[in-house]
């Protein structure tokens, strides 16, 4: 937890790795994608404060002394929830796995909620793993992502027939969260990897699950936002939007911000450092003393206030993951009303637009 | 054999200053992707380009290896022209497609199935988006009421570097441009926007655009990461 002038924030980091990218783990002939991945990795961490970077080494394999400490010591997490990205073709134990994960979980009871994943390319297989990963792990979310290479395919997208077979078992398995991660390349390479549309469809098609899209959709923020208001069961998970800009480039930083409060709306937006590419410490604080600048350029974004800040550290996540919260870190009922709501009539109107993308 | 003067590197670098990265939709010389470009004595150009990351997506990387290659082979005295992606997961695929300017469904051989003119059009319509916010913006500070705007013809704004960007965008994508050309249009139909849509096309425009700078913020960091100044 998190406390400053008499204001306690429970802290729900939705969005955590411990990750072994050191070289060790890289398969033999995909060496260079292995680098490259944790390279463009470590170049996120570049936007972050100057003293929270670290060498590439430690950034390749850091210990769960490190983690420990980052995430909850000096973190203010209350609860971690681990995201896996496997990678399994160019790592050979895999990047981010759930069995890696919950090496930690199991030592440190109560502190953290291991995710799991699937790809639809797996088939029978994949769909069995998930079941016995739930069975093992407790899951109650899966981390997706997109661009995945396997076998030969770059990508895949949420409206594939087996995507769908695999969003049912989720819902058969009371999984209820779906993070979606997209990512740079899919099949066919020619059109937009990045693309959220298959998203409003699944969320469209499975309206028991929550969506919550990774980085806000990065780089397709305005897509991501126009499909959000639609749908009643997609989140912004804010992993990227505040490690990646509020440090770096602080007014564009708020826009993002004034964007998705109206969008959006303060109740569905998550936390998530998306430790380690960025230590939670600054962004927690950092976050907590942010205010939307005074200024004409912002002046038509609505505002956010303490009670805005708890949700999105925390306790908006509890809800989704049924987290118990303790009474002195919870906001009245009356400052539930969601940011957006003085322009829900502005929002409603696009109902009568055709929507690009659907 | 008879050959024209070479072209100077400036020439070439004009020319390359109209290449664009399609989804952040500015030059790729201003964006620092340009990380050499030479011209020998006989016209033989040889550019060399650099990504923000590793993985950036190749479809958008193709786009400007080939308009690169473009820019320079339509640019006067250039004997030949070479250009060369660095540190890029793709960069095979796309160096040799270009060089053989064989098109993308080729140079990805089984993994694309159409090229990418679709694609472009899209990003050009977000552009069209976000460029419509960079010109209403001021107007709407000057206190010009939302709905007046819709009124409005590209003809009634007082000219600026914006507007011009704005009509050179729309005129790439086949829509109204001249002076006649109403200011808010539907960048998929060409259409004028109809007065209960206003508030919204604004919003969606507004949204456009943030999206478009916080990417370009988090991939100029990016790319100084990746090659510090002096490297």
């Amino acid at each position: 937890m998190y406390e400053k002038n008499g204001e306690k924030y429970f802290i729900v980091d939705t969005h955590t790795h411990y990750w072994n990218a050191a070289p060790d783990n890289w398969v033999p002939g995909a060496e260079q994608y292995a680098k490259g991945w944790i390279e463009c990795f470590h170049a996120y961490q570049s936007l972050g404060p100057g003293e929270t970077h670290w060498p590439i080494e430690k950034f390749q394999k850091y210990s769960e002394d490190d983690l420990m400490k980052d995430v909850f010591e000096d973190g203010h997490a209350d609860v971690a929830i681990f995201q896996p990205t496997y990678l399994k073709e160019w790592y050979k134990e895999g990047f981010n796995t759930t069995e890696r994960n919950a090496l930690l979980a199991e030592k440190h009871p109560g502190k953290f909620l291991c995710n799991t994943r699937w790809d639809p390319r797996d088939g029978d297989e994949g769909l069995e793993h998930l079941r016995r990963n739930v069975e093992r792990f407790g899951s109650k979310g899966v981390k997706l992502y997109t661009a995945e290479w396997n076998a030969g395919s770059r990508g895949w997208k949420l409206t594939d027939p087996a995507a769908y077979r695999y969003l049912e078992a989720c819902q058969e398995l009371g999984i209820k969260n779906i993070h979606v991660h997209k990512g740079p390349t899919i099949w066919p390479l020619d059109k937009d990897a990045f693309d959220v549309s298959d998203v409003d469809h699944a969320a469209t098609d499975f309206p028991e699950l929550n969506f919550i899209v990774e980085h806000v959709g990065l780089p397709r923020i305005e897509d991501f936002c126009f499909m959000a208001t639609q749908e009643p069961n997609v989140y912004a998970g804010l992993a990227v939007v505040i490690g990646g800009l509020m440090h770096a480039r602080p007014r564009f930083f708020a826009k993002v911000m004034g964007e998705l409060l109206f969008w959006v709306g303060e109740d569905k937006m998550l936390f998530g450092s998306d430790y380690a590419i960025w230590e939670p410490k600054w962004q927690v604080e950092g976050f907590v003393d942010w205010q939307m600048p005074d200024t004409e350029e912002f002046s038509d974004y609505p505002r956010m206030t303490t009670a805005s800040k708890k949700k999105m550290l925390g306790l908006n996540a509890a809800k989704l993951y049924d987290i118990q919260v303790p009474a002195e870190f919870l906001v009245p009922a009356q400052a539930g009303e969601p940011a957006a709501r003085e322009d829900a009539q502005l929002v409603d109107d696009r109902s009568q637009q055709p929507v690009a993308g659907t | 054999m008879t050959r024209g003067p070479a072209a100077p590197p400036r020439t070439i670098w004009h020319a390359l200053e109209t290449v664009r990265d399609p989804e952040l939709d500015e030059p790729i010389t201003s964006l620092g992707f340009v990380a050499s470009c030479t011209v020998s004595a006989d016209g033989d150009a040889r550019i060399r380009l650099r990504l923000p990351t590793y993985f950036c997506a190749p479809n958008f990387a193709y786009l400007m290896v080939a308009d690169a290659y473009e820019a320079a082979a339509g640019t006067p005295g250039v004997r030949s022209v070479q250009v060369v992606l660095e540190d890029h997961f793709a960069a095979d695929a796309i160096n040799a497609g270009v060089a053989a300017q064989a098109g993308f469904v080729a140079s990805f051989d089984g993994e694309a199935v159409a090229e990418l003119h679709e694609l472009r059009a899209a990003f050009l319509r977000k552009a069209v988006l976000a460029g419509t916010d960079l010109v209403c913006r001021p107007l709407l500070a000057a206190g010009t009421a939302p709905g007046r705007l819709r009124q409005l013809t590209l003809g009634d704004v007082p000219p600026s570097r914006e507007l011009a960007r704005l009509r050179r965008r729309r005129a790439e994508l086949g829509l109204p441009s001249g002076d006649d050309a109403p200011l808010l249009i539907d960048p998929e139909t060409g259409d004028r926007v109809g007065a209960e849509a206003v508030p919204l096309h604004l919003r969606r425009a507004r949204v456009t655009r943030a999206g478009i700078e916080a990417n370009t913020s988090i991939c100029s960091g990016m790319l100084r990461h990746r090659y510090p100044a002096g490297r």
